[in-house]
C-alpha cells in the first residue's frame, strides 16, 4: 500500500550531492512530492526533507541508496503520524480589492496567518501549516482574486526526541 | 671564531635554501602527478586532448616514475584500468580529455561501477570561466557520471587537488569498491599551488566497514548447524574482501556445497570437491535445481542478480536465507534475508566458522553429484569432446585450460563464449577470471586483458573473445603493438552474434534479425598491426595451434572457426525459475 512517507537526510554540503540524491528516485521513476534543504542544527551538515507517496518497502530500499552515498550521514523515513512538519504559503492580493468590505482582516485572523507586506498595489499574506490549512486559507482569499499564490516544500522534525550530533554519535560506534 | 660564524650562516642559508624547496609552487597539472605517485601509482591509461595537456605536460617530466599507456580510445583506457584493478586488487587510472573524451569512458564507468571495480577517472574539464558556456568540448561529465560512480567531484581551484585524490582513492577501494571521477578544470591545472599530500584514512559522513552484530553470527551458526541440506553461494564479494581463505576453510569445516556467480568464480578452485559450479542463466545443473531444495541458503558476498536469480517469487521459498554483505543497501533488496549479516566476509566467515559444527551431508552432496552426472551426460561430455565435425567453442577453452592447468588469468567477452569460457576454464588461482558481468559491456575483453597484463606481466593473460565483441574495441590492438604486450587474443568466431542470435532460435522463430556478421580478415588485421595470427579451422590444428599461441613471446591472435549456429546450455529462460533450467 502507497502512504506519504517523509525521508529526512543529513548530508555534507557539497555542489552536485541533491542531483546525486534525487537520480535515486527518478532512478525507481518515484515523483518527489516536495523537497526543501538547509543547513542543520550542526554546523555544515545540511538536511534535505523530501516527501514521497510510495510503499514503505519502497521507501526502505530508497533510504538504503541515500545511505549508501558517501556524502550522506544517515537518512530516516516516516509516515506523517510519526513528524512535525509544516509548510509555509504565501499570498499576494491586490489592495484594491480589499475595499470592498469583505473582511480580510476576520480572515487572516481566523487563519492563523498574518500580513507578511502591506503595499500600495498588493499585499501579501503568510501562513504557516499543514497543507490542508495553506490551501483552506487560499480558497477563503478567493474573493480577493489572489493575484500570486507560493507554497514551500514540508519541513518536518521527528517525534523523537533524538538530535542529529548523538545519532552521528551513535553510527560511529557501529562501524569500524 | 670567524671560521664558526661562516659555517653558521653557511647553515642559515642552507636550512632557508630547504625551506623555500618545501614551499616551492608547482601548477595544479603536477600536483595530479604527483597525487598519483603519491598513492602508490606507477600506471596509468589515457589519451590526451586540449582540456588535458596540462596534464599530459606534466606527465612527460616523470615517465621514470609514471608510466602512461596511450590507448586508441578512452572506453580502452577504462576498461584497461578495470582489467587492471580486478587482475592486481589494486585501483586502477585512467586520463581523459573534456568532452568526447569524458564521454567515451561512460560505458567503462558504468561498467566498473555495477562490478565494484576500483577505478580513478581524471577528466580535463574546460576552464571554469567558460563552465556552462557550451564552450567547445564542454560537457556536464560531473552530471553524466554521477549516477554511475561512487563518487565524483569538479575542482575549480588546484589547492583542492590533493585531498580529492586522496579520498578518491581511499572511497574507490575502500567498504564495496567503486569508480571515481575527478574532472579537473584547464585553469585549475595551471594554477600555481603549495603541493602537500596527506594519504585519506576517514571520511566522516562515510562509513566503509561496519561492527559485526555477533548475535547475528550466532544466530546463523545454529541455523547451520539445524540444517540437513545447507547451501553455500558466492560472489565477487569474497575476493574483493579477500576472504578466499576464510571461505575454503568454512566450507571445509562445515562440509557444505557451494557454488558461485560469474564474478565469484576463482575465488575457490575449481576442482575443490565441494565447488558444485556456476549459478544462473548458463550455470549448472546440480546448484540451480537445488537452490529450490536447499534448507538453509548461505549467500555470501553477492547480490542476487536476476542472472543468477531467475523469477524472484520462484527462487529458495522453502529456505532460510542468511545473507553475508557489506553493502547495507544489497540486503533485502531482492531476496529477503532471514538472518541479514551486514558484514565484511572475511571476518564474518571466520566468525561463523569458529561456531559451526563439522558435518557431513552424504545423502545431501549425492543429490549434487546425481545432477552434475546427468549435466555431464547431456551436455558437459559432448561440449568438451565433440564428433561432429565443426569446432565447438567448449573444446577450444577445454584444451587451452589443459595446457594451462590453472595458472593464467582468462579475460572473456560478452555472449556464448564468455558462458562457455566461465563453465569450462578450470581456475586454481583467485582473481584469474576477468569478465563484465553486471553490465555484460562487449568490447570490454581486450583492453581489460591489456590492463591485467599490465599489471600481472608474470602471468599468462588470455583473451577469449567473440568475433562480435572483438570488432567493438579491435582498435586496441594498436595499444598492443605500441606497448608491446603480450595479451594472447584467441577469437571464437562464429560469425554471428552468437548469443542473441540464441535467443532468436529459441524465442523468436529462428528470426535471425541483424546477427549474421560479414567479418573481415583478422589474420591480416592482427598482421597489420604487427602481431603474429593464425587461423584454425579444423580439430587437426588446433592442439599445436594453441601450442604456439601460448608460447609466444608477444602479443599473437588466434582465431578458431567454430560452428555458427551452436547453442550454450543448460539454460534458465528469463522469468523461468532456478528450478526449470533447461537442458534443451
Ligand atoms: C555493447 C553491447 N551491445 C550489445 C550487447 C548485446 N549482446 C549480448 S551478447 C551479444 C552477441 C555477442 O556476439 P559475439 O561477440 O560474436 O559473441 P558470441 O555470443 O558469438 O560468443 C550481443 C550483441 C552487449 N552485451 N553489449
Amino acid at each position: 500500500m502507497k502512504e506519504q512517507f517523509t525521508i529526512s537526510i543529513f548530508t555534507e554540503n557539497k555542489v552536485g550531492l541533491l542531483h546525486r540524491v534525487t537520480i535515486i528516485f527518478t532512478r525507481r521513476h518515484i515523483n518527489i512530492e516536495s523537497i526543501t534543504a538547509s543547513e542543520s542544527e550542526v554546523k555544515g551538515i545540511y538536511r534535505y526533507t523530501i516527501v514521497v507517496f510510495e510503499t514503505r518497502e519502497s521507501v526502505e530500499k530508497l533510504v538504503k541508496q541515500i545511505e549508501k552515498q558517501v556524502d550522506v550521514f544517515r537518512a530516516f523515513y516516516h509516515t506523517t503520524d510519526e513528524i512535525i512538519h509544516q509548510e509555509i504559503a504565501l499570498y499576494k492580493i491586490a489592495t484594491s480589492s480589499v475595499q470592498n468590505g469583505l473582511g480580510l482582516e476576520k480572515i487572516i485572523r481566523d487563519h492563523h496567518a498574518r500580513i507578511l507586506s502591506l503595499g500600495q498595489d498588493y499585499i501579501v499574506i503568510e501562513k504557516t501549516g499543514h497543507k490542508e490549512d495553506t490551501k483552506e486559507l487560499f480558497d477563503s482569499l478567493r474573493p480577493f482574486n489572489v493575484l500570486e499564490f507560493v507554497r514551500s516544500g514540508r519541513v518536518a522534525m521527528m517525534k523523537e526526541i533524538d538530535n542529529f550530533s548523538d545519532t552521528l554519535h551513535e553510527l560511529e560506534k557501529s562501524y569500524q | 671564531m670567524k671560521d664558526v660564524m661562516e659555517k653558521e650562516t653557511a647553515k642559515i642559508i642552507e636550512s632557508e635554501k630547504n625551506k623555500t624547496v618545501v614551499a616551492e609552487k608547482i601548477s595544479g597539472a603536477e600536483a595530479v602527478v604527483k597525487c598519483l605517485l603519491a598513492e602508490g601509482v606507477d600506471l596509468v591509461f589515457g589519451f590526451p586532448g586540449g582540456a588535458i595537456m596540462p596534464v599530459y605536460d606534466a606527465l612527460y617530466n616523470y615517465q621514470d616514475n609514471l608510466k602512461h599507456i596511450l590507448v586508441r580510445h578512452e572506453q580502452g583506457a577504462v576498461h584497461a584500468a578495470e582489467g587492471y584493478a580486478r587482475a592486481t586488487g589494486k585501483v586502477g587510472v585512467c586520463i581523459a580529455t573534456s568532452g568526447p573524451g569524458a564521454t567515451n569512458l561512460v560505458t567503462g564507468i558504468a561498467d566498473a561501477f555495477i562490478d565494484s571495480t576500483p577505478v580513478v577517472c581524471i577528466t580535463g574539464q574546460v576552464a571554469s570561466p567558460l563552465l556552462g558556456t557550451d564552450a567547445f568540448q564542454e560537457t556536464d561529465v560531473i552530471g553524466i557520471v554521477t549516477p554511475v560512480t561512487k563518487w565524483d567531484i569538479q575542482i575549480t581551484d588546484a589547492n583542492e587537488i590533493p585531498e580529492a585524490f586522496a579520498k578518491a582513492f581511499y572511497i574507490a577501494k575502500s567498504g564495496r569498491p567503486g569508480p571515481v571521477v575527478i574532472d579537473i578544470t584547464k585553469d585549475a591545472q595551471f594554477q600555481q599551488m603549495e603541493f602537500k599530500y596527506e594519504v585519506c584514512t576517514k571520511i566522516r559522513s562515510y562509513f566503509p566497514k561496519p561492527k559485526i552484530d555477533l548475535a547475528k553470527i550466532e544466530e546463523a551458526a545454529e541455523l547451520i548447524n539445524k540444517s540437513q541440506k545447507p547451501f553455500l553461494i558466492f560472489g565477487q564479494g569474497v575476493i574483493l574482501g579477500q576472504a578466499e581463505n576464510e571461505l575454503k576453510s568454512f566450507l571445509e569445516k562445515s562440509g557444505i556445497p557451494s557454488a558461485w556467480t560469474l564474478l565469484g568464480l576463482s575465488a575457490l578452485p575449481n576442482n575443490h570437491p565441494q565447488n558444485f559450479g556456476m549459478l544462473g542463466m548458463h550455470g549448472n545443473l546440480a546448484p540451480n535445481k537445488l537452490t529450490n531444495e536447499c534448507d538453509v541458503l548461505i549467500a555470501v558476498g553477492m547480490r542476487f542478480d536476476d542472472r543468477v536469480t531467475g523469477d524472484v517469487k520462484r527462487y529458495a521459498k522453502q529456505a532460510k536465507i542468511i545473507h553475508i554483505e557489506l553493502d547495507a543497501a544489497e540486503i533485502n533488496k531482492i531476496i529477503k534475508a532471514d538472518v541479514e549479516i551486514h558484514a565484511d566476509a572475511k571476518e564474518a566467515l571466520f566468525l561463523l566458522t569458529n561456531l559451526i559444527k563439522p558435518k557431513t551431508y552424504s545423502d545431501w552432496i549425492n543429490q549434487f553429484k546425481e545432477l552434475q552426472k546427468i549435466e555431464y551426460d547431456k551436455i558437459i561430455k559432448h561440449d568438451l569432446y565433440p564428433n561432429e565435425i565443426g569446432l565447438k567453442m567448449s573444446e577450444v577453452v577445454r584444451i587451452v585450460s589443459e595446457k594451462i592447468n590453472g595458472d593464467a588469468i582468462v579475460v572473456s567477452d560478452v555472449g556464448q563464449h564468455q558462458m562457455v569460457v566461465a563453465r569450462y576454464f578450470n581456475h586454481k588461482n583467485t582473481r584469474s577470471s576477468i569478465t563484465s558481468g553486471g553490465l555484460g559491456t562487449m568490447g570490454f575483453c581486450l583492453p581489460a586483458a591489456i590492463g591485467a597484463k599490465l599489471g600481472m606481466p608474470d602471468k599468462q593473460v588470455i583473451a577469449i573473445i567473440g568475433d562480435g565483441g572483438f570488432q567493438m574495441t579491435i582498435q586496441e590492438l594498436g595499444t598492443i603493438l605500441q606497448t608491446n604486450v603480450a595479451v594472447k587474443v584467441i577469437i571464437l568466431n562464429n560469425e554471428f552474434l552468437g548469443m542473441v542470435r540464441q535467443w532468436q532460435q529459441m524465442f523468436f522463430d529462428k528470426r535471425y534479425s541483424q546477427t549474421e556478421m560479414i567479418n573481415p580478415d583478422f589474420i591480416k588485421i592482427a598482421s597489420g598491426y604487427g602481431l603474429e595470427a593464425q587461423r584454425v579451422t579444423k580439430r587437426e590444428e588446433l592442439d599445436s595451434a594453441i601450442d604456439k599461441l601460448l608460447n609466444a613471446e608477444a602479443g599473437y591472435v588466434l582465431e578458431v572457426r567454430v560452428e555458427k549456429e551452436d547453442n550454450v546450455f543448460p539454460m534458465i529462460p528469463t522469468g523461468a525459475s532456478v528450478s526449470d533450467i533447461r537442458l534443451e
